[in-house]
């Protein structure tokens, strides 16, 4: 028998030792590759226009969440012509640095939706949602009709801004304190939203589920799906080449 | 008596908690998780009340058989019946949500029943619940019979046995829910995390402790793998599911991490839970069943010494494959992709090391159906690893990310390689662990074979040619510059693939289905009258000793 397999008697006699070999040989690869990106520049940089969401815009999102849109819809397009084409620019690291947790995906049963805020009028995606075959015959989605009939349950969003300040989302105590009253005051079309714009750049505010008696689900999953995509101005952007 | 009455007072207390949990609740989902979990501490304390009352059950439930002579196989029997209820509960929901794909009618129109709800379902349930039982099961069988020890911490075992139930019982309904952190085969939310966090350190405590209690020098190699696992699943587990509550009477709760880092540890974990949950582990079932099944020694112990640290090193780099061009930097993508077609050569060593144990024995896959199904796992095994360092490849990646390749790569490993090595440990042990003489039926094992193969077949070419046909779709210009397709004409275009792939879905189920009912049979202690699987062929006349026949004598 060759001399490594002499030597490694020692690790097949000894528990200790075999685990905690194989412990260490498991944690080399994971801390190389992931702990740079807490401190490189280019996964941590800020782009302009990026904020936290609004806290209807994060009920929203918590449906999304919920519902496991991940499992058929993306949200990050890669820099390839088609893609660019069809979605729109490709996605931004800092677009998602406020994304606990990332909903990039890694299946397209359905359309990337990095960039769909904008494309469609609030009653399109109504429309969609209750019944996505009578707009997109092909579709294969299943119907979220039920998010029209339930309201949304948003008393709690004070605590839901305090757990994402918790894990790095840098909202302000003034943002938390009002977190409630923002919500409301996005949905409803009578309320004044100047302080909300002022905390939340871009917020788009108005009812969103064509019925404006109830704040339903239905109203925060519209009001995230608007805004997906649209905080950074591509167009402003100038070309960064040095002419040759 | 005075332990008894601890035990039932502990216990008492947590039905008590989790029912103030329950009626404090934030949630609907964390309310009813409470529930369960009062009712299943009431369950628990009720057993323990009645332990005096029903003593022979008792020792089966809370402790080892009295005979230290035999092995405690008790949490073991249990596992398979576990696994084979959750395997067929995973396929069928696997079934399910495939036929949603081409008929999305069968979504139902209720929130209860959406792919998006039922989709995590099915992984976790064909993963963690049947997989998982599987490898604890298993784990537990070999590591008494290669050290030669009982397991250490009997009711650790227990206790390993039904935690493990009640973390699935709780992630299930909680998808149902939509209680779910999102993160694919990491959904549970926090406290589920926790529970399982618990339940997997005491599985670690059995396992580490029988080792050490071993009466055998060495480590057997299988052993090696399954502290591999665990030890790793760990470390994965805790890690990715870091995350902040909202309320601790709530079920909702934000990841630690949040974009790109959030992207990277979800795949560092996701990647490996493919490669030690799936991968490492069973290739732990393998290093054990495929030579007890082949009565030959392993094919090279050098091989499996270097397969074995070269495996578990490469495979946790190769997560940033799951991310090629995304907004992960260039570095790491790049990284990940050389790791995984590095690791290509270990994958290929485990299973050369498993075929080549085949050795001398290899007219068993004609006679022996188990032996085949071990076989045709590794040949799946084999083909899979050689096909995701293929898909890791930037520029072949480009064209498969997103697409449904990615789904019948997959599955040629989950249902090829992992199911098939499953089903051959498990008919190699039900008649051993309930001690009967034989399986109900061994010609019934070559009917799940080949239904299963085709099934395999049917699903893995149809997805292959789905996939590549949508990410040729996607991406083609017309003369005119203008991209050909619209979205939803892709869509359409899938459905007769849609259909294959669930017809291949049905193929497997009802291969398990048929395992269902001779494992049914041979615990019942029944055995089939049937003919052998091979006939060697037998020629009476031709059975006779040549005998010098005298020449006839000519007429005189």
């Amino acid at each position: 028998m060759s001399g490594f397999a002499q030597k490694h008697k020692k690790l097949e006699r000894n528990v200790t030792l075999l685990a905690v070999a194989a412990f260490v040989t498991v944690a080399i690869g994971g801390i190389v590759e992931i702990a740079p990106l807490f401190w490189l520049d280019n996964t941590i940089e800020k782009v302009e226009g990026v904020r936290p969401y609004t806290p209807l815009e994060l009920a929203g999102r918590n449906i999304y969440v919920r519902e496991g849109c991940y499992s058929c819809h993306s949200q990050m397009i890669r820099p390839f012509r088609d893609e660019v084409e069809r979605y729109g620019h490709y996605s931004l690291a800092a677009e998602s640095m406020y994304d606990h947790p990332f909903q990039w995906g890694s299946k397209r049963t359905g359309p990337d939706l990095a960039r769909v805020g904008g494309r469609y009028s609030d009653e399109w995606h109504v429309q969609h949602l209750t019944d996505p075959r009578s707009v997109v015959p092909e579709s294969v989605m299943p119907p979220y009709a039920f998010l029209a009939e339930k309201d949304l349950k948003a008393g709690d969003m004070v605590q839901h801004l305090t757990a994402q300040r918790r894990v790095g989302v840098p909202y302000t105590a003034e943002a938390i304190a009002a977190a409630n009253e923002d919500l409301m005051a996005q949905a409803d079309p009578e309320a004044v939203t100047t302080d909300l714009v002022k905390r939340y750049p871009k917020a788009q505010a108005r009812d969103f589920d064509g019925n404006p008696d109830r704040l339903t689900e239905m109203d925060a999953l519209v009001a995230y799906l608007q805004m997906i995509g649209t905080l950074v101005n591509f167009e402003a952007g100038e070309a960064q080449e040095e002419p040759r | 008596m005075d332990t008894l009455l601890l035990k039932a007072g502990g216990w008492l207390v947590v039905v008590f908690f989790a029912f103030i949990a329950m009626v404090m609740a934030a949630d609907a989902g964390f309310a009813v998780h409470m529930g369960i979990i009062a009712i299943a501490a009431g369950i628990v304390l009720w057993v323990t009340i009645n332990k005096a009352d029903y003593a022979a059950i008792g020792r089966g439930i809370l402790k080892a058989p009295e005979d230290p002579g035999i092995y405690d196989d008790d949490p073991i029997r249990w596992g398979v019946i576990a696994t084979i209820f959750w395997c067929i509960a995973g396929l069928s929901v696997g079934l399910i949500i495939a036929l949603q794909l081409a008929f999305p009618v069968l979504n139902l129109n209720s929130e209860f029943t959406t792919f998006g709800r039922l989709r995590p379902l099915h992984t976790s349930a064909v993963i963690f619940a049947f997989g998982g039982n599987a490898l604890i099961a298993t784990s537990f069988y070999v590591v008494q019979r290669t050290c030669r020890a009982r397991l250490a911490f009997p009711g650790l075992a227990r206790f390993v046995f039904w935690g493990y139930q009640l973390f699935i019982v709780l992630a299930a309904t909680g998808y149902l829910m939509g209680v779910t952190q999102s993160k694919e085969y990491a959904e549970p939310e926090w406290y589920v995390d926790l529970w399982l966090t618990i339940v997997w350190l005491c599985y670690a405590a059995v396992f580490i402790g029988t080792i050490v209690r071993r009466s055998e020098p060495h480590i057997y190699v299988a052993n090696w793998f399954y502290l591999s696992f665990i030890l790793t699943i760990a470390m994965l587990h805790v890690v990715n599911g870091l995350s902040m509550p909202v309320s601790l009477l709530g079920s909702k709760s934000y990841s630690a991490f949040a974009g790109v880092q959030d992207a990277l540890t979800q795949w560092w974990y996701g990647h490996n839970a493919v490669g030690f949950f799936l991968t490492a582990g069973f290739l732990a079932m393998m290093y054990y069943f495929v030579p007890k099944q082949a009565e030959r020694p392993v094919y090279s112990y050098r091989l499996s010494i270097i397969h074995f640290w070269s495996l578990i090193f490469l495979y946790i780099w190769a997560g940033p494959h799951h991310l090629h061009y995304t907004a992960l930097p260039d570095w790491a993508q790049t990284l990940g992709m050389v790791f995984s077609i590095v690791l290509w050569m270990p994958s290929w060593g485990g299973m050369i090391n498993g075929l080549m144990t085949l050795n001398g024995a290899w007219d068993k896959i004609r006679t022996d159906p188990i032996i085949r199904m071990m076989v045709l796992a590794l040949a799946f095994y084999g083909m899979s690893t050689f096909e995701g360092p293929m898909m890791s490849i930037k520029a072949v990646n480009s064209l498969s990310h997103y697409t449904d390749w990615t789904i019948g790569h997959v599955h040629s490993g989950a249902l090829g390689w992992n199911g098939m090595i499953t089903f051959a440990a498990l008919y190699y042990l039900v008649p051993r662990l309930w001690g009967k003489e034989r399986l109900y039926s061994l010609r019934m094992v070559n009917w799940h074979f080949w239904l299963a193969t085709l099934g395999i077949v049917l699903y893995a070419a149809s997805m292959w040619v789905a996939g590549i046909m949508q990410g040729l779709m996607w991406r083609e210009y017309g003369e005119d510059g203008y991209l050909v397709y619209a979205f939803s004409e892709v869509v359409s275009a899938m459905w007769p693939m849609y259909v294959i792939r669930a017809t291949g879905g049905l193929l497997y189920l009802a291969g398990a289905i048929v395992l269902v009912y001779n494992v049914w049979m041979t615990i019942a202690g029944k055995q089939r009258v049937e003919k052998s699987m091979t006939e060697t062929p037998y020629d009476e006349a031709a059975d006779k000793p040549i005998v010098d026949q005298p020449a006839i004598a000519p007429a005189e």
